[in-house]
């Protein structure tokens, strides 16, 4: 058997790893992969606290939660792409309307 | 006459809303009928009020008229209104000159639809202000008013209108920021001592303070209300407001937003902190004179009219607040009558200036001299309205300006010395400047081709005559409703809390009295 | 009684609200009006005299003005014998003034007609109001309501630069003195609680001797602006630029009066104060030998008749600082119509030579203008003090007054004053009416004026020369009838003066007066007929001292240089530009700059790149949490 605590490190060293990508990467969509690696942080999270509370609450999260990172994918990549078209690049410092 | 359980005042402070909604679905063409709404209404506004100067009682300090109803309940807040004899004058000049100025204002040709909506949601606010007897409810109408007065000053204004409008409202802001800091301070105060939630007048001023804290708090009302008086040094957005401002708004903010000041002085700020008055009524003394003096000593050299007379307001209140700290029945009586004197004989300058400006497009005296030969109706009514500003005998400036004078010199001989200079320099600046205006040959010929007052113009200044020369002459009416207003208001400045108002009278219930006569 | 006294307050006062409101209407028929508002109210005051002289009195009130807890002031009228008389003066001169404006104003516009009638009524309405109220409030009313209508009159050819000017010089500067007689007013009130007459007088005694000797000081200095004196006559000379008759009757015969009045009024607080007496007589006396001097060399016709105006002022205030408050009283009464009648026939010269005022152009008139020239020459004995004419009573009766009081340096300085005001009234009258003529254009136009002018001038002629005789009416006659008012008040603080009069010294005194009147005219007539000495040498050989003289001392430049313009330069240069604009609008703008200074610096932080934001919530995450972990 595999100790809970084994799981929630897995967890938090993938959260931590797309923490850590969307911090320090530009490109948009290795940041978006990036997100995606903490919503999946998270997901193993949800099911090691099922899994040591012995209750399926935290596996029906997990569900909602992959069906909202597909939907949240589609509309993220469409965002991209039309980035892409706009700024001729995928770099974030492209987008600077905010600056200042 | 008897009211009955109409609240009047509630009728007073909303009808305008009434208007403000029957000009909405006005079509913006139609400019001359949303002009006739708007007057319209505000004659209705200024018929409802004349009732109030019947209907109210002689010989009691307590506040008339009350209407009580819960509002914030969980904060203790209430629809809390009333008049005593400090408000009463300045509820029926408010709608009196709210209706003046809307006749003023034929002229504005930009945006009126706005225009109008913006000036009757302004007398809602004004008259909220000198109703509400609830300190948030106070601050909250205190607050909402800067708004259609920013936007009076910002759009329909000069060409610096809106370095005008931003100063006024931040300047405003400034003070007021720090006074509903020290209500929320005076309001857990309450709470803590009673275990009641209130805003009420009345509530509070029972309460103990320590006296180490209330320096602190007087300040910071008397810094809120100093700036709206204003007060030297506090004074400098008055001549940029006045000077963009279109001629209603400076009618407006001459005759009614100034009065909130000195208003705010001895409806909260005084009686609140009879302690910190008598600490720092040198203080503010002091700076009245100083007002009175360097007001007057900075219009004798202005070069615009109406910077003239905004200088000349800052003069005046000056009087106004070293009546209300002089702390004398006379000289508070006169600082009162002098509010609404100034309301008037300003208000009456500032139409005047806005008649010539209107032909002429410009306020500099260097560009007018002799009209007086072409327009001879407009330079009576302007020496009128000057001699009642500069204290003749016989009009209403004199009246206000002895009795302040002869009242805070039995308290503080050399302040009213050097405030009784102000009649010679206030003669000197008014008369120096209408002899450059009316006197002498026409040189510039534009002036030759100016045209008299029209009807509409004319009725204007005959219905602003009127009380100059009824308070002149026959004071009585307005003093003996002071009275007894300001005694409480004198007792309650010294401190001797045993004449804390007591709530007196029925309490109108708005929406039951609806409800009742749907019943019926 | 009190009807009468309001029918006379208010017949001009509704005079002047017709010709006000009506202009239009009324036009050159304005007179028809003017005249019967002052006309009627001229004989009630006659019959309000003779009930006065019967020993009837009135002390009531009308309605009360102001009330502010023990501060009532009632509009209340006062009737006694000094306001009998004022009210006679005043409107008796003003109706005869009246009737001799129809004709010098016919020039005027129809509206200008109109107004100047309204003005006129106006003024005399609240001329009325000042001499009859029963407190000094009230008076202060019309003390400042003459001042407006002064203001008016003498600004009434606005279009004219000196006209407009001279009309805000007047208000001002009478404004100053009002200053002080406001102040006066709050001491009176705060140390007696009232304002009215009735009891203040009743009540004066319990003022210690500075405080009364400050109220009475203060009181002095309104009557200085009024009256025109020392050192704030400056005023009355330029007060010139308004119609002739305006001079006349407020410049001249009423208002300018009203200092002497109130002096004459609250003389039992004067007689509380024998310091501010000596004041007001030292004043006076100053005041009437520095007008007299001016009006030695000055050749504008009207404001010769000024600075005489100034001088005799001076001698009232002489009468009243004396303590003889009939004798200036009397002064005023006779001075009245003398001086009215003398601006009267200035303005018919003026008239008849379309404006001309300076008196060297004139000359020979006395062919021309029989009725004037006659006139103008009673008027001028009466004010040397030629017996019997009006002039010679009052002014002797003052000199003798200050000479038994022992003032013996004012008897001295008046009786020189006498001969130099009989030198250049004749000096006037030898150069406009007598001599050559020295303009021949001036001479041709010049003609006779209609009857409604010359009829004014003889009746007040008639009375100039005749009314001095009135002293000599039984019980003391004018100045006895006065003194029933004075006395009653006096008590025991009797000067010797109103003991016996010492028959032989009188005799000496009224010798010596006649005597320096007669060799003014003669030495007028000496230079200005027989030409030795010949002015113009005269003029050569003291020609600093005339420089002086004819620029009236430089005192208009002095007041501009010491406080006009210093006050108008710092005003504008320092408060204005630099504390207003630059330090306290400094201060306010800087404010505004400093915060967007700050935010300028802030907002660079907002890089706008993502992960900068995303590194800022990190870091804050990792505060939060550290700080919740270490508390």
């Amino acid at each position: 058997m595999i100790p809970v605590s084994w799981i929630f490190a897995l967890s938090v060293l993938v959260f931590a790893t797309g923490a850590l990508g969307v911090l320090i990467r530009k490109n948009a969509i290795v940041m978006f992969l990036c997100i995606e690696l903490m919503l999946n942080g998270a997901n193993i999270f949800f099911v090691g606290v099922s899994k040591m509370r012995g209750a399926a609450e935290g596996h029906i999260f997990v569900l909602f939660m992959m069906a909202i990172a597909a939907a949240e994918a589609a509309i993220g990549m469409a965002i991209i792409t039309a980035f892409y078209r706009r700024k001729g690049g995928v770099e974030v410092d492209r987008a600077d309307l905010m600056k200042w | 006459m008897e009211m009955g359980n109409f609240p009047i005042l509630s009728v007073l402070t909303f009808f305008p809303l009434v208007g403000v909604a029957i000009i909405a679905f006005i079509n913006r063409e139609n400019v001359n009928v949303i002009r006739w709404t708007a007057f319209v209404i505000s004659v209705i506004e200024f018929i409802i009020s004349i009732p109030l100067y019947f209907a109210f009682k002689l010989g009691t300090p307590q506040f008339q008229f009350v209407e009580k109803l819960p509002w914030i309940k969980s904060w203790g807040a209430y629809y809390y209104m009333g008049i005593d004899g400090i408000t009463l004058f300045l509820v029926l000049l408010t709608t009196f000159l709210t209706m003046l100025s809307i006749l003023a204002s034929w002229s504005i040709n930009k945006r009126v639809k706005e225009y109008m909506i913006s000036f009757l949601f302004l007398e809602t606010t004004m008259i909220g202000v000198f109703c509400a007897l609830d300190l948030l409810l106070f601050y909250l109408f205190w607050e909402v008013m800067l708004i259609p007065m920013f936007l009076l000053i910002g759009v329909w204004g000069g060409p610096r209108r809106v370095y005008a409008a931003i100063k006024f409202f931040l300047y405003t802001m400034v003070g007021s920021v720090l006074m509903l800091g020290a209500i929320i301070y005076l309001y857990w105060m309450h709470y803590k001592a009673t275990g009641t939630l209130s805003f009420e007048l009345m509530e509070l001023l029972k309460l103990k303070l320590d006296p180490r804290v209330v320096p602190f708090l007087f300040l910071a009302f008397a810094l809120a209300f100093a700036i709206k008086v204003p007060m030297w040094p506090f004074h400098t957005w008055l001549p940029d407001a006045h000077v963009e401002a279109p001629t209603a708004g400076s009618v407006i903010l001459a005759g009614i937003l100034l009065k909130m000041g000195t208003y705010g002085f001895m409806r909260f700020c005084m009686p609140f902190f009879p302690a910190a008055v008598q600490k720092f009524a040198i203080l503010f003394l002091a700076l009245a004179v100083i007002g009175i003096i360097y007001g007057a000593l900075v219009a004798l050299v202005q070069e615009d009219i109406k910077k003239l007379v905004a200088y000349s307001s800052v003069s005046h209140l000056g009087t106004c607040m070293l009546g209300l700290f002089a702390l004398n029945l006379q000289s508070v009586s006169g600082g009162l009558l002098q509010m609404i004197n100034h309301g008037i004989s300003t208000g009456a300058l500032f139409l005047l200036v806005g008649m010539i400006y209107d032909r002429r497009h410009t306020r500099l005296i260097k560009e007018y001299g002799g009209i007086a030969k072409v327009m001879p109706i407009y330079a009576t009514f302007f020496m009128i309205a000057v001699f009642s500003s500069c204290g003749l005998p016989g009009l209403n400036g004199f009246v206000g300006e002895f009795l302040t004078l002869l009242g805070a010199f039995k308290t503080y001989p050399l302040f009213a010395v050097l405030g009784a200079t102000a009649t010679v320099l206030s003669a000197a600046y008014l008369l120096w400047m209408y002899k450059r205006v009316f006197f002498h040959e026409i040189t510039n010929p534009e002036n030759m081709k100016l045209k008299d007052l029209n009807l509409r113009e004319f009725i204007i200044m005959v219905l602003i005559v009127i009380p100059m020369f009824w308070i002149g002459l026959y004071p009585k009416p307005f003093l003996e409703r002071m009275q007894p207003s300001v005694e409480a208001f004198i007792k309650l400045a010294k401190g001797e809390k045993s004449v804390v108002y007591q709530m007196e009278g029925r309490k109108v219930n708005l929406a039951s009295l609806i409800s009742e006569k749907l019943e019926r | 009684m009190l009807k009468l006294i309001l029918a006379v307050i208010l017949i001009p006062l509704a005079g002047a609200m017709i010709n006000g409101l009506f202009c239009w209407k009324t036009k050159r028929k304005a007179h028809l009006i003017a005249v019967p508002a002052i006309a009627i109210p001229a004989v009630i005051s006659l019959v309000l005299f003779w009930k006065v002289a019967h020993g009837q009195r009135f002390d009531g009130t009308f309605y009360w003005w102001i009330s502010v807890g023990n501060f009532r002031i009632p509009i209340g009228f006062l009737l006694d014998e000094l306001s009998a008389v004022m009210i006679v003066t005043v409107t008796f001169v003003a109706t005869w003034i009246h009737i001799y404006s129809i004709g010098y104003m016919d020039h005027e516009t129809d509206r200008g007609y109109a107004k100047y009638f309204c003005y006129l009524n106006f003024f005399v309405f609240f001329m009325l109001t000042l001499v009859l109220a029963n407190n000094y409030l009230l008076m202060f009313v019309g003390w400042e309501g003459v001042g407006l209508c002064s203001y008016l009159l003498i600004g009434y050819w606005y279009e004219k630069a000196s006209a407009a000017n001279a009309g805000m010089k007047a208000f001002i500067t009478n404004r100053v003195g009002d200053f002080g007689f406001m102040i006066a007013l709050f001491l009176l009130y705060k140390h007696l609680g009232s304002l009215i007459y009735h009891d203040v007088f009743a009540s004066a005694h319990e003022l210690t001797l500075p405080l009364a000797t400050l109220i009475t000081l203060l009181l002095f200095m309104g009557a200085t602006g009024k009256s025109a004196q020392i050192p704030l006559y400056v005023w009355l000379p330029d007060a010139m630029e308004g119609p002739t008759p305006v001079s006349s009757l407020i410049h001249a015969a009423t208002m300018v009066t009203a200092g002497v009045y109130m002096v004459a009024r609250s003389h039992v607080l004067y007689n509380l104060a024998p310091f501010s007496m000596e004041v007001v007589a030292s004043i006076g006396a100053a005041t009437a030998m520095f007008a007299a001097s001016m009006a030695l060399v000055n050749n504008d016709l009207k404001r010769v008749l000024a600075y005489s105006t100034v001088s005799q002022l001076g001698y009232m205030f002489v009468g009243v600082g004396v303590g003889a408050y009939a004798a200036g009283v009397f002064h005023l009464f006779t001075h009245a119509f003398f001086k009215g009648l003398m601006f009267l026939c200035a303005g018919s010269v003026m008239h008849a030579l379309h404006g001309e005022l300076d008196m060297q152009k004139m000359g020979g008139l006395y062919n021309k203008m029989k009725i004037t020239a006659i006139t103008f020459i009673i008027g001028a004995l009466a004010i040397s003090g030629v017996p019997p004419l009006a002039g010679f009573w009052s002014k002797d009766s003052i000199l003798h007054h200050a000479f038994v009081s022992g003032h013996k340096i004012i008897w001295f300085v008046g009786t020189v004053t006498a001969a130099m005001t009989a030198f250049y009234m004749f000096r006037l009258i030898f150069l406009t009416f007598f001599g050559e003529p020295r303009d021949k254009h001036i001479y041709e136009i010049a003609h006779e004026n209609p009857p409604v002018m010359t009829i004014p001038l003889m009746v007040l002629a008639f009375f100039s020369a005749t009314v001095g005789l009135l002293a000599l009416l039984p019980g003391g006659g004018f100045e006895g009838f006065l003194n029933r008012l004075f006395e009653a008040a006096h008590h025991g603080a009797e000067h010797a003066a109103h003991g016996g009069h010492e028959a032989g010294g009188a005799a000496v005194l009224i010798l010596i007066s006649v005597l320096v009147a007669f060799m003014g005219i003669g030495l007028a007539y000496a230079m200005y007929m027989k030409h030795t000495p010949d002015p113009k040498k005269l003029t050569e050989r003291f020609r600093p001292i005339y420089t002086l003289l004819y620029n009236r001392y430089y005192v208009d430049e002095l007041y501009f240089a010491l406080f006009i313009n210093p006050t108008v330069g710092i005003s504008r240069h320092v408060l204005w530009k630099i504390v207003d604009v630059l330090i306290i609008d400094g201060i306010v703008n800087g404010v505004a700059r400093l915060c967007s200074l700050v935010g300028n610096l802030i907002r660079k932080i907002h890089t706008g790149f993502i992960p900068d934001y995303a590194w800022a919530i990190l870091v804050g995450i990792i505060i939060v949490c550290g700080l919740k972990i270490i508390f």
